[in-house]
């Protein structure tokens, strides 16, 4: 049985038909690309899987339960991150708060039943989970929005990986970064599958795509035209599956 | 402002994010000026009676305060208050002095319909989408003139001495109504800075797809907070109502507009993601101070109404001015 299922998912906003019917499965471990050109229906079919839309047909199952209809935070705490291409960091708040956001761990206001958000707890977890990804972000104190957009996507890259999720989504990760940076998201996505994490990797660099991935799926008008190993593709084939030539 | 050198480490741990105590530096500024000068200009003013006559004068119009403090934190609005404030006192007066009910009963009815009307404003604004601005002015609308029906216009005199106590009481000689404004600074406070339910109503106002994309119930958490701003509005209208012993329909009359300036000019940041209950406690202070230094030297109270506007309109800009500083 596979980690992730979809069957026949469908979605329309208002007379737009943006999904008509995608099957996909994804193994633990499994590193996938989702391709296809803009609106072909990436995004949205991601959002469908983390729970910010509903899709209008279809079925969702995630590591043996139907998960269809579920809030974005019950789909969270099933193991499900995604790391979204304006990263949703509140700019205001700081790293620490960002990285547990919607998560804070509490604790008693002086043995009352009242609880308040652990801040130290967060402090310290936030501190080590940067530590252990190596990334280079002045303080967890510091404002998210006075940090660069590679350290801004460092601290949501923290965020999702901090809860041991079992699939990781990753909407454009490289699309804004410097090529050093980019190597540095491409080994996190080999890590992750060391430690059997899945990954779908949303991307327009094929160059990335085929780094590190083991399949690559092309979504196009709202259908999966294809989905095939890396092995056995090319770069022109995919290429041509995307624009709809082949 | 934490200076701009975020490559450096370790980061400069100051700024308004970071101590859950800190406020902004300019109204406490603004607020020993006023002091300060108030001082030399009126010989009343600087004396133990004249400082606990501003506590109490604010009391009602910080209460109002941190209701606005916590809409404001999640890019709402809430413009009802001084409206829902008289609606709640008028009934809360009619249920004892007509229906003869006991006077506890006075109080849950303050509080319940203050809650109510947050409720109905929130419901509109989260559930059915109409912006914050229209659905509160409907309110400040609605309440008022629910107030004037019930009570055809006329005051409802005569409360119950408990009621009085609350709001004419002075045990060790400081009146109740700073008494219950302190707590409730101190409560809110907590609840702002402190809790879940404060951290998210500044993450909505910061970013409200990133909020619902890490599973914070929007919507849910949008309501429940114009149902705390409703409920303090209740609670002024309580501590109105007890002070001057009687409910009156036309009680509070554009308080929104003070509350709202005493919340900006503490540091909350009217388009949301920012809210500080310390801040706003020292804006509703400035408002005191500057209220009762205009009385003192019998300044003309058409012109205290010019004051307050202007005083929003530089809270505002001092505001904007902090903000682009801030950005880089």
């Amino acid at each position: 049985m596979s980690l992730l299922e979809l069957d026949g998912i469908k979605k329309h906003f208002g007379p737009v038909q943006v999904l008509l019917g995608v099957d996909l499965k994804i193994d633990a471990g499994e590193v996938v690309a989702l391709v296809g050109d803009n609106g072909a229906g990436k995004s949205t079919l991601m959002k469908i899987i983390t729970g910010i839309h509903k899709p209008d047909g279809g079925a969702i199952r995630f590591d043996g339960a139907d998960i269809s209809g579920h809030s974005p935070g019950e789909i969270r705490e099933r193991g499900i991150e995604m790391i979204y291409q304006d990263l949703a960091l509140a700019r205001m708040q700081d790293v620490a708060s960002n990285i547990f956001l919607g998560r804070e761990p509490t604790r008693k206001l002086l043995g009352l039943p009242i609880r308040m958000i652990d801040r130290a707890r967060i402090e310290q977890e936030a501190e080590a989970m940067i530590r252990k990804l190596g990334a280079r972000v002045p303080s967890v104190r510091h404002p998210v929005g006075k940090l660069s957009g590679g350290q801004q996507q460092s601290v949501a890259i923290a965020r999702a990986l901090t809860f041991n999720p079992k699939l990781v989504i990753m909407d454009e990760p490289t699309a804004a970064l410097a090529v050093r940076e980019v190597e540095h998201v491409l080994d996190l996505i080999r890590e992750l599958k060391r430690q059997k994490i899945a990954t779908i990797l949303i991307s327009h660099r094929l160059t990335d795509v085929f780094a590190v991935c083991d399949r690559v799926v092309a979504l196009r008008h709202g259908r999966v035209v294809s989905d095939e190993a890396i092995a056995n593709t090319s770069m022109n084939a995919v290429v041509a599956h995307i624009v709809g030539a082949a | 402002m934490a200076a701009d050198n975020s490559a450096a480490a370790p980061a400069p741990q100051s700024g308004l994010r970071d101590n859950r105590f800190a406020v902004r530096l300019e109204s406490l500024l603004v607020l020993v000026i006023l002091i300060v000068a108030l001082s030399f200009l009126s010989p009343y003013f600087l004396s133990v009676s004249n400082f606990l006559n501003i506590l109490l004068a604010t009391s009602v119009i910080g209460v109002l305060g941190f209701g606005a403090t916590f809409v404001i934190a999640a890019a709402g609005i809430d413009l009802s208050l001084g409206s829902v404030l008289a609606l709640s006192g008028v009934v809360g007066a009619l249920s004892v002095n007509s229906l003869g009910l006991p006077w506890p009963v006075a109080i849950v009815t303050c509080l319940a319909v203050g809650a109510f009307c947050g409720l109905i404003n929130g419901v509109l604004n989260a559930k059915a989408g109409i912006p914050a601005f229209i659905v509160t002015l409907g309110m400040l609308g609605v309440a008022r003139g629910l107030g004037l029906v019930f009570t055809n216009g006329q005051p409802v005199y005569g409360m119950p001495d408990p009621i009085i106590f609350l709001g004419q009481g002075r045990p060790f000689g400081v009146p109740m109504p700073v008494f219950i404004f302190i707590a409730v600074a101190i409560i809110a406070h907590f609840v702002l800075a402190f809790t879940r339910f404060g951290k998210y109503a500044q993450v909505i106002g910061d970013n409200e797809g990133a909020a619902r994309a890490m599973g914070i119930r929007v919507e849910r958490h949008r309501i429940a907070l114009y149902v705390v701003s409703g409920l303090l509005a209740g609670l002024a209208g309580l501590l109105f109502l007890a002070r001057v012993n009687s409910g009156d329909p036309t009680a509070g009359l554009n308080y929104e507009l003070t509350a709202i300036t005493a919340a900006i000019l503490g540091g909350t940041n009217l388009f949301g993601g920012r809210a500080s209950v310390l801040g706003t406690l020292i804006g509703a202070l400035v408002m005191g101070v500057l209220q009762n230094g205009l009385n003192l030297l019998a300044v003309s109270s058409f012109y205290q109404q010019m004051a307050i506007g202007a005083v929003l309109v530089l809270a505002v800009w001092l505001d904007q001015v902090n903000r682009a500083r801030g950005q880089r």
